[in-house]
């Protein structure tokens, strides 16, 4: 019998549950009392492709130390679903907990012994308390949550607050909600030993900090960034994004004098229809974007080429998940780099922004519509399943009343009696990017017509190749002028001189910091760069050109950052190793800290004592 | 093919409409497609309907998708934004741009190929929608810019130039717009300017989906005697329900609708074509009876031409929406950012 784990406010707790259960709820009201107790707190959903029956997992990252990321393992499986009860047990930590219904008595083979067992009749009890089905089903939930605070710690009557603003004006659903909690925290108090080895103990970790879902923040930084066009197609894990954007747009642009929309919202009947949405309301002036995942990237391909030809402003905001069909893709990956990078036929290639949480949701959605106006042409928002679709810990969201949206290069009917010349793709400020005119702006002049390649500087039709080439020549001016206005890359050097480095992106951001941590504790220091957009500023290829090695830590199989790192920044491949996780599940810090430090000791370099470099 | 400029001499004489412009301000670049083609009479009809109705032309947007008939928004309102989009796809761009700007003149023009085959999603949808728009398709039963293969509008049994017979069933665009709810529904005959140009103001002044489906026979590829969008098969199997002369206001459409009578018709190539059937008990303003009637005349081998159906107050998707009246593209950061002050509420909501 290993010895029960000793934490206090640093554990995982994992549930597994069954789709529909209404176990979703009760989860939810442990990790925010958890977070109310002034204990940072991670939750991350695991869900399949079904509404009612199939397993699904929440997990509970509790951290007084504010890491965010999964840490990997679970410390108290709270097993509420038989179907997974074997792996489930298996993926408890020696000295870990297990907390189950003991209602049916399990055979003994059926558990561990190095891991303390809790039973506690849930079914029973609520058979006994309830004569209604759907009571038994919904107070069970509840009940484990009155269990497990008692058990960790955890202050009941956080939780009975929140179950208050859960059900405020709603007494008829309060009260019984508050006496299922009670009755599961007394009766693990009169019959199981709390508390166990992992406690809650209040503290002042949280501060100032909001927790939020991405889809949420991203819809939001939509409504910021002044979009007024929307045009979707149902996806998980993306539609969240534009239910979102329609109830923050109710909220916040409903015309107060007339009660009309400042804002239009279509469910189109695909993502083709979609994208052509966004890219004719961008042409004609208007913000305008999508939300979507990986297979709705596939079918837009095409427009997408046409609007980086064309040179029509367009956010497609992309909530990455596994690949096709149906299972898998309600799991979390960072696989659309490539395909959204290089979107479409024809030589192309487009400005992509990499989130890491709510709050860089929030901040690089806004910040999308200016880039796309700047630049005229098509600009992606990845984020993923791990960031949309779980609530996350993170810094208040901030904005500038000063500042002032960025039209971009936009000729007016004032310019244009001025007699100003205008060229739809005239390069008239050397850095690529032209001027254009909206429909409807001048009588006589400023018109042009709309195509996708075949055009000289003035919009005419033209299929003379010097005419091609000259234009294809400034869009990679252009594209070179968009690595001065996407988001810069952020540095967090080691403690120590470090010959290795480390690129990351997007939702491995938590992860990764505590994986640095944890390396540097073994004496492994490692300067880590997080890249934060696409085209890469020169910095990043001199970080990389700087290091021995530097490890590119992703969630996908192929390595496509590395590749695009390779691909678009030049890089010596060479001095690059994937470290790569892709089986649905967002990346852990024990798995890249295990895996950086397998590679160093390959690299033969021995860890030296603080102090010098490793 | 490189872009030819027209000559944009303004004869002092030429008339103008109570807009100051001239017939010419609606003209584009030289066509370049085949000469007889009928997409080049379509053409001439839109710039004759927009200059005799003082549509502004850079107050309207012309989007197309891809195939000759696609190419045709070159071709005329040259001081119009246009817009070549990708095939079968312009319902969608046309949408998103009604949406950014809901003042303009939405003009699309599409293909049969373009609307019926790669397209017919898109079509049917902006049509259920509502889209404020005028949208033509000009049906030649083929691809003409990828030589001559069918399109799904081709009559089964209807053989292309080079022999191939068609045995799939024909879409009928009417028909289907009727079905999908749009609320303009004409069609009419390339070659047929005083029928085609008066449904064109129509649909112009109709302030919800107008479809006009236009017979436009492809002369390099289906105007042969197996083909049956050729002028002469349509010359033969054509009934025109009703006339449309003058203008009337878009709520008196069904009220005052004359009822139909025999006349002739000039065709762009010169040729009189008599339209052998009139209407008399045709009422435009009953959707069910339009297809019924519809179905009745292809039956009996029939290309029913005319306005078909037109709903006197019609629904537009900005309605649908609710939108604010102006144009959504000229709203600014105080109608659109609700600011820091509501940001850090937000936040408060959220710990
Ligand atoms: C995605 C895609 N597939 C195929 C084509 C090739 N293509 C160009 S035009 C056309 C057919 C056009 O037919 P229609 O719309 O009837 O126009 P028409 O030329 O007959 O006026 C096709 C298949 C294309 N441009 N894009
Ligand atoms: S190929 Fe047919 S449709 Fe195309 S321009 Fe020639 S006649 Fe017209
Ligand atoms: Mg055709």
């Amino acid at each position: 019998m290993a010895t029960p784990i000793e934490a206090v406010n640093d554990f995982v707790v994992k549930f597994a549950n069954i789709n529909g259960s209404g176990s979703a709820s009760a989860n939810a009201l442990f990790a925010k009392a958890i977070m109310r107790m002034g204990v940072p707190v991670s939750p991350r959903n695991i869900f399949p492709s079904n509404i009612q029956g199939l397993p699904t997992w929440y997990e509970v990252r509790v951290s007084e130390q504010c890491h965010l990321g999964r840490r990997g393992g679970v410390d108290l499986m709270v097993a509420m679903n038989p179907q997974t009860w074997d792996r489930d047990l298996a993926e408890i930590e020696p000295g870990g907990y297990l907390f189950y219904d003991s209602t049916k008595p399990l055979a003994r083979a059926k558990f561990r012994d190095d891991v303390t067992v809790i039973g506690m009749p849930l079914t029973a009890i609520c058979n006994d308390a309830y004569s209604d089905a759907r009571q038994r089903q919904l107070f069970k939930n509840i009940i484990y949550v009155g269990a497990l605070a008692a058990l960790l710690d955890i202050d009941a009557d956080e939780v009975a607050e929140l179950i208050g603003e859960q059900y405020k004006g709603k007494e008829a659903l309060l009260k019984p909600n508050v006496h299922a909690l009670q009755m599961g925290r007394d009766y693990a108090r009169a019959n199981l030993r709390c508390p166990i080895g992992l406690r809650v103990r209040r503290a002042n970790a949280v501060g100032n900090r909001i927790f939020i879902e991405g889809n949420n923040a991203t819809a939001l930084g939509c409504v910021y960034g002044g979009a007024t066009v929307a045009a979707w197609y149902p996806i998980t894990p993306s539609s969240s994004v534009a239910e979102a954007f329609a109830r923050h747009c109710k909220r916040y642009r409903t015309d107060p004098d007339t009660g009309k929309a400042r804002y239009a919202i279509v469910q189109a009947e695909d993502e083709l229809a979609s994208i052509g949405m966004v890219i004719g309301a961008g042409w004609n002036g208007a913000r305008a974007f999508t939300c979507t995942s990986g297979p709705g990237i596939s079918l837009m391909q095409e427009f997408i080429g046409l609007a980086y030809f064309a040179e029509i402003p367009a956010v497609i905001i992309d909530v990455q998940r596994g690949g096709p069909s149906t299972g898998m893709p309600t799991r979390t990956q960072q696989s659309d780099l490539l395909s959204c990078a290089y979107a479409s036929h024809g030589d192309t290639k487009h400005p992509l922004l990499f989130p890491e949480d709510p709050k860089e949701a929030f901040e690089m959605s806004a910040q999308a519509f200016d880039l796309a106006e700047r630049l005229q042409t098509p600009v992606f928002v990845l984020t993923d399943l791990d960031i949309g679709m779980n609530e996350r810990l993170c810094a208040p969201l901030e904005w500038d009343d000063t500042q002032r949206y960025d039209r971009g290069k936009v000729m007016t009917r004032a310019e244009l009696d001025q007699g100003r010349e205008f060229g739809r793709y005239l390069d008239v400020d050397g850095d690529g990017i032209p001027f254009r005119t909206y429909p409807g702006t001048h009588p006589t002049r400023g018109a042009y017509f709309t195509r996708g390649t075949t055009k000289d500087r003035y919009a005419r039709y033209s299929e003379a190749g010097p005419d091609y080439v000259d234009n294809m020549l400034r869009l990679l001016r252009k594209f070179e002028t968009a690595k001065s206005l996407v988001p810069k890359p952020e540095l967090a050097a080691a403690k120590h001189p470090a010959r290795f480095g480390a690129i990351f992106y997007g939702s491995t951001g938590p992860a990764m910091r505590e994986a640095l941590a944890s390396l540097a504790a073994q004496g492994i220091y490692v300067n880590a760069l997080r890249v934060r957009a696409f085209p890469f500023q020169d910095e990043i290829a001199a970080f990389v050109a700087s290091h021995n090695k530097v490890f590119v830590v992703e969630q996908n199989r192929d390595a496509q950052l590395k590749t695009l790192l390779v691909n678009d920044a030049g890089v010596n491949p060479a001095g690059l190793i994937p470290v790569l996780h892709y089986d649905g599940t967002p990346i852990t810090a024990r798995f890249i800290t295990d895996a950086i430090a397998a590679q160093v000791r390959k690299l033969n370099v021995r860890p030296i004592q603080s102090g010098k470099a490793a | 093919m490189t872009y030819l400029a027209k000559p944009r001499l303004h004869h002092p004489t030429l008339p103008k409409n109570r807009r100051g412009y001239t017939r010419r301000d609606y003209e584009g670049a030289i066509s370049t497609l085949c000469a007889g083609c009928g997409h080049d009479s379509i053409s001439a009809a839109l710039i004759q309907a927009c200059f005799e109705l003082d549509v502004e032309p850079h107050r309207v947007a012309k989007l197309s998708g891809i195939g000759c008939s696609s190419k045709t928004p070159t071709y005329f309102l040259g001081n119009s934004h246009g817009f070549n989009s990708v095939h079968g796809r312009m319902p969608s761009v046309l949408t998103g741009a009604n949406l950014a700007n809901r003042d303009l003149l939405y003009l699309g023009v599409s293909g049969d190929g373009d609307s019926a085959s790669i397209g017919l999603g898109q079509f049917a949808h902006c049509m259920r929608r509502g889209v404020n728009m005028v949208y033509i398709v000009e049906n030649n039963g083929v691809y003409g810019l990828t030589k001559g293969q069918f399109s799904a509008t081709a009559d089964r049994g209807s053989k292309s130039k080079r022999g191939v017979v068609n045995t799939d069933a024909a879409i009928d665009m009417a028909q289907l717009a009727l079905q999908l709810g749009a609320s303009f529904v004409a069609r009419s005959f390339s070659g047929d300017k005083e029928q085609l140009v008066p449904l064109i103001k129509a649909a112009i002044e109709h302030r919800g989906a107008a479809f006009i489906d236009v017979v436009s026979p492809c002369v390099a590829f289906n105007n042969h005697a197996g083909s049956t969008k050729s002028y002469d098969y349509v010359r033969e199997h054509n009934e025109a329900v009703n006339r449309l002369d003058v203008m009337v206001p878009r709520a008196a459409i069904s009220a005052q609708y004359p009822p139909g009578s025999v006349r002739a018709i000039t065709l762009h190539d010169g040729s009189t074509m008599l339209l052998h059937k009139l209407a008399a008990d045709y009422d435009p303003g009953d959707r069910i009876r339009a297809m019924n009637y519809l179905a009745e005349r292809q039956a009996q081998g029939q290309v029913v031409t005319g306005l078909l159906y037109a709903e006197a107050e019609p629904e537009d998707l900005h309605a649908s929406l609710n939108t604010v009246s102006g144009p959504l593209n000229a709203l600014g950061e105080r109608e659109l950012c609700p600011g820091a002050a509501a940001l850090e509420k937000f936040n408060a909501s959220l710990r």
